[in-house]
């Protein structure tokens, strides 16, 4: 900006600009969740991520469905929205294209997601909106008390399904890929610093980015606390090359961290469009 | 049934043919042709099951006023050919002054038509077409029908002219109307030899107040917009999609956006999304959609979003009948909500009613920050008709939203009237999370007692407290019987009462356009001196009288007259009904 031909600009002060810390995005409500839980780290991955973008809590929106990890938008400072079971991303979907100028995170879990949610997963992919998805998955229902997931090994034994379900486990990233996300990447809870890191990517990138976040439910899945010793960084770096990064899900295990993909698909046109015409006027058409 | 051709000072035509035959243009050209001749009326469409190429009929009702109904039976029915016409026998009711056209070359006309006594004359429309290269038999369909009709060539060509996009065509289509206009000068002397000339359009002088034509679905499309909705998410299904295709391009226009989403499980949640973002919003769908957005109908009245949804009724349940009309999704749209959620159900009258309606359900769902349900059909919905001007009543989306930094901002706060000002996002200092479980104040989710009964009487509160003014019914007459009805069953509920009282039974006619939340005060007054009450809708379990039982005190249990589609519901079965009623014991 050009300050010295302005004379009112000679005038006025520069604002005094705060940086917004974690902090600062960081409601002051308890959350529900076991002491434990993968979520508290994620939460205060998504409060540095955000306060790393720099957007003031209300031009952010937090929106989820229903689960334990969907309860996160009330411990943050921005705009929530908790809606129904598995349709987080039909909202968002909605708020985005309508409200273009907020910041949309959407989140929630395994559950969620890939099954109830599965539908909007493939088409929020493919439909491109600039907007996050983050799903904390822990391979598990924990709100309702431990039953299998669509990320549940199949022989995983529950009150639900005893002996296990016996069938594959759904993988995010195949379907995220395929589907079309602009953004597809793998982050741990127990790396707060990293996670935050990748969700700030995620933010940044254009379209709909997708991250998948190993969040561990220490209550019903225990053994998880192992993932702090089986999760690694990606052997390869980011590809824009959907095939590329096809043949490195194809030798996946599960646990590699790191941003897969970032492709250069246009977002889905969500711009404010100004009115070229008023109703009354479009009335005319009825009018004999 | 017995056939009473009324004296409606109407003229009623179907024009009939397998898919293709372009009987759907040639009802729409007869339609904007009476239009030009300073008529009013409508078409109904009908077809059989098949997406394209089945049986399809336009069904015209044209006169010197405005109408809402069909009338009992046909004038005229002008078949292009005959294949599978005769499905349509009952609803294209033929009588002995009917007149029976259809082209010797398809084969002979059906028996079931012929053995209602309607006189027959046959006429060989596709070797006329043929004679004039690059014209269209329905072409000579419509000069046919119009002049039998009594509308002027010059009308009817006007009509061609508007609609026709091929100029090296045109002329030979002009040449074919004026070519079936003649033979219908042939046909209606033929006709007053043997005992009498088709029923014929009076217009004795045109309207002259402004008059527009539309169908129903562009009519809910246009009260949206004005009532200021500018986010629509849509998923296709018949009967509404033309709500949602009329609504594509013009809601672009007007800085507006239209999403197609994935299903209706989608499109729901979306408009909830936008609308949570301060854009009023709105979707339409059918019975089977509302079906599957009926939890998150719930979630917006928790959460208090206002949002829309369009039902154009067809029937049902399941897939029923997709492309008939029928006032049967009324039971779920006032109680298919899990949990004590108060919403608003709101019923357009007629096709131009639907205009008002929607416009009004946008301005009550935002002053109150609640779901509302527009109940339109497939018959007001899919018809066409030729109407004065709808009035304005100028209500218009105003939502009351939370100023920036307001002390002690709680989103769900327990006001008097119920309505709690909504922070919008971007608005500093209000940020809070809407929320489908129940919440204090603030919008924290809570299992309290306290807050769960605060709640759920702030939302009801809001509803039942709101000032609906006289909009809420239409009430006309002061008779000591009255007809309570809704919705597309109010048209020949209408005319069957002004039969009535040309044959001096006089009756009070009760049109409820605001079904829930109910308005037992106001109901009380529009029933001042009434000793009987009947009911009358289209469905078969008697949903709105069971409504209305459930809900409002009458002074005598009242009478119920109900029955399903497809047919739609005719002045002269319901003036039977109404009289027997009325002069029963």
């Amino acid at each position: 900006m050009n300050t010295t031909t302005n004379p009112a600009a000679a005038v006025v002060a520069e604002p005094v600009v705060v940086p917004l810390t974690a902090a600062n995005y960081k409601s002051s409500y308890k959350p529900i969740w076991c002491p434990g839980c993968g979520d508290f780290t994620v939460l205060s991955s998504v409060t540095k991520a955000l306060s790393i973008m720099g957007v003031p809590p209300k031009d952010c929106a937090v929106v989820s469905g229903i689960g334990c990890s969907s309860r996160i938008p009330a411990y943050t400072t921005c705009y929530g929205f908790h809606g129904v079971h598995g349709r987080s991303l039909a909202a968002a979907t909605g708020l985005k294209v309508a409200r273009p100028d907020l910041q949309v995170l959407v989140a929630g879990g395994d559950g969620d997601g890939y099954s109830i949610g599965g539908n909007h997963f493939l088409h929020a992919c493919r439909r491109n909106v600039d907007m996050t998805y983050l799903v904390m998955d822990n391979h598990v229902y924990g709100m309702t008390k431990g039953q299998p997931s669509p990320t549940t090994e199949p022989d995983w034994d529950s009150k639900l399904s005893p002996g296990g379900t016996g069938v594959r486990v759904f993988n995010p990233m195949v379907v995220a890929l395929a589907s079309g996300a602009n953004f597809v990447a793998r982050a741990f809870a127990g790396d707060l610093h990293g996670t935050a890191d990748i969700i700030a990517q995620a933010m940044k990138h254009p379209g709909f980015s997708f991250v998948e976040i190993l969040s561990p439910c220490v209550t019903f899945r225990p053994e998880q606390r192992d993932w702090r010793k089986t999760v690694h960084e990606a052997e390869a770096p980011v590809t824009d090359d959907a095939a590329l990064a096809a043949r490195r899900l194809m030798k996946d295990d599960g646990m590699n961290i790191g941003v897969l993909y970032a492709g250069d698909r246009a977002p889905y046109p969500a711009s404010v469009r100004q009115p070229r015409c008023t109703v009354a006027e479009l009335e005319a058409e009825f009018a004999l | 049934m017995q056939l009473q051709m009324a004296a409606s000072g109407s003229v009623s035509i179907a024009l009939a043919g397998s898919g293709g035959s372009g009987v759907m243009t040639a009802g729409t050209m007869l339609l904007a042709a009476a239009a030009k001749a300073g008529a009013y009326g409508l078409m109904v469409r009908t077809s059989g099951p098949q997406i394209r190429g089945g049986e399809a009929a336009a069904m015209l009702r044209l006169g010197a006023q405005p109408m809402s109904s069909l009338d009992d039976g046909f004038d005229l029915l002008l078949a292009i050919d005959w294949q599978n016409v005769n499905r349509f026998a009952d609803e294209i009711v033929l009588g002995p002054r009917s007149v029976l056209i259809g082209d010797p070359d398809e084969g002979d006309a059906p028996e079931v038509f012929k053995a209602t006594g309607a006189r027959y004359a046959p006429l060989g429309m596709k070797k006329m077409a043929k004679a004039i290269p690059g014209s269209w038999v329905n072409m000579i369909a419509l000069g046919l029908s119009g002049a039998l009709a009594g509308l002027p060539l010059q009308a009817l060509q006007d009509a061609v002219r508007d609609a026709w996009k091929k100029p090296d065509t045109l002329d030979a289509n002009l040449n074919a109307v004026a070519a079936g206009a003649a033979a219908a000068a042939q046909i209606s002397a033929q006709l007053a030899q043997e005992g009498g000339a088709m029923t014929q359009l009076q217009v004795s002088a045109p309207s002259t107040t402004q008059r527009w034509m539309m169908s129903g679905n562009e009519a809910t499309g246009m009260g949206a917009l004005k009532g200021g909705v500018r986010f629509v998410a849509a998923y296709p299904i018949t009967p509404a999609t033309e709500v949602l295709e009329w609504l594509a391009p013009r809601l672009v226009k007007v800085g507006g956006t239209l999403l197609q989403a994935e299903d209706e499980l989608a499109s729901i949640n979306m408009i909830i999304g936008a609308s949570y973002g301060g854009v009023p919003a709105l979707t339409a769908t059918a019975g089977p959609g509302l079906s599957l957005m009926t939890e998150a109908i719930g979630l917006a009245v928790a959460s208090e979003v206002p949002i829309v949804v369009v039902d154009v009724m067809r029937g049902g349940p399941s897939t029923g009948i997709p492309a008939k009309s029928e006032q049967s999704d009324l039971s779920f749209a006032v109680s298919g909500l899990h949990g004590d959620a108060p919403r608003l159900v709101v019923a357009p009258s007629s096709m131009t009613d639907c205009l008002g309606a929607t416009q009004w359900a946008v301005h009550l769902a935002e002053a109150l920050q609640t779901p509302a349900i527009v109940l339109s059909d497939q018959f007001m919905g899919q018809s066409r008709v030729i109407t004065d001007r709808p009035p304005d009543h100028g209500l218009v989306a105003r939502r009351v939203t939370a100023a920036a930094n307001t002390p002690d901002y709680k989103r769900y706060r327990d006001t008097p009237s119920g309505v709690s000002p909504m922070a919008i996002p971007g608005t500093e200092g209000v940020t809070y999370t809407a929320d489908g479980l129940e919440h204090s104040e603030a919008g924290i989710p809570s299992s309290q007692s306290r807050d769960h009964v605060m709640q759920l009487d702030k939302r009801q509160r809001k509803l039942t407290q709101h000032d609906y003014g006289s909009y809420w019914a239409d009430i006309e007459g002061d008779a000591d019987a009255a007809v309570i009805t809704f919705g597309s069953a109010s048209g020949p509920v209408r005319e069957a009462i002004e039969r009535a009282r040309a044959l001096g039974t006089d009756l009070r006619l009760i049109v409820l356009r605001l079904l829930a939340p109910a308005r037992p005060e106001q109901m009380a007054a529009a029933l001042q001196g009434v000793k009987r009450v009947i009911v009358v809708e289209q469905n078969h379990g008697a949903q709105l009288y069971r409504y209305l039982r459930a809900w409002y005190d009458f002074p005598a249990p009242p009478a119920s007259y109900h029955r399903p589609g497809p047919l739609p519901l005719r002045p002269a079965e319901l003036l039977s009904a109404l009289l027997e009623w009325r002069n029963g014991k």
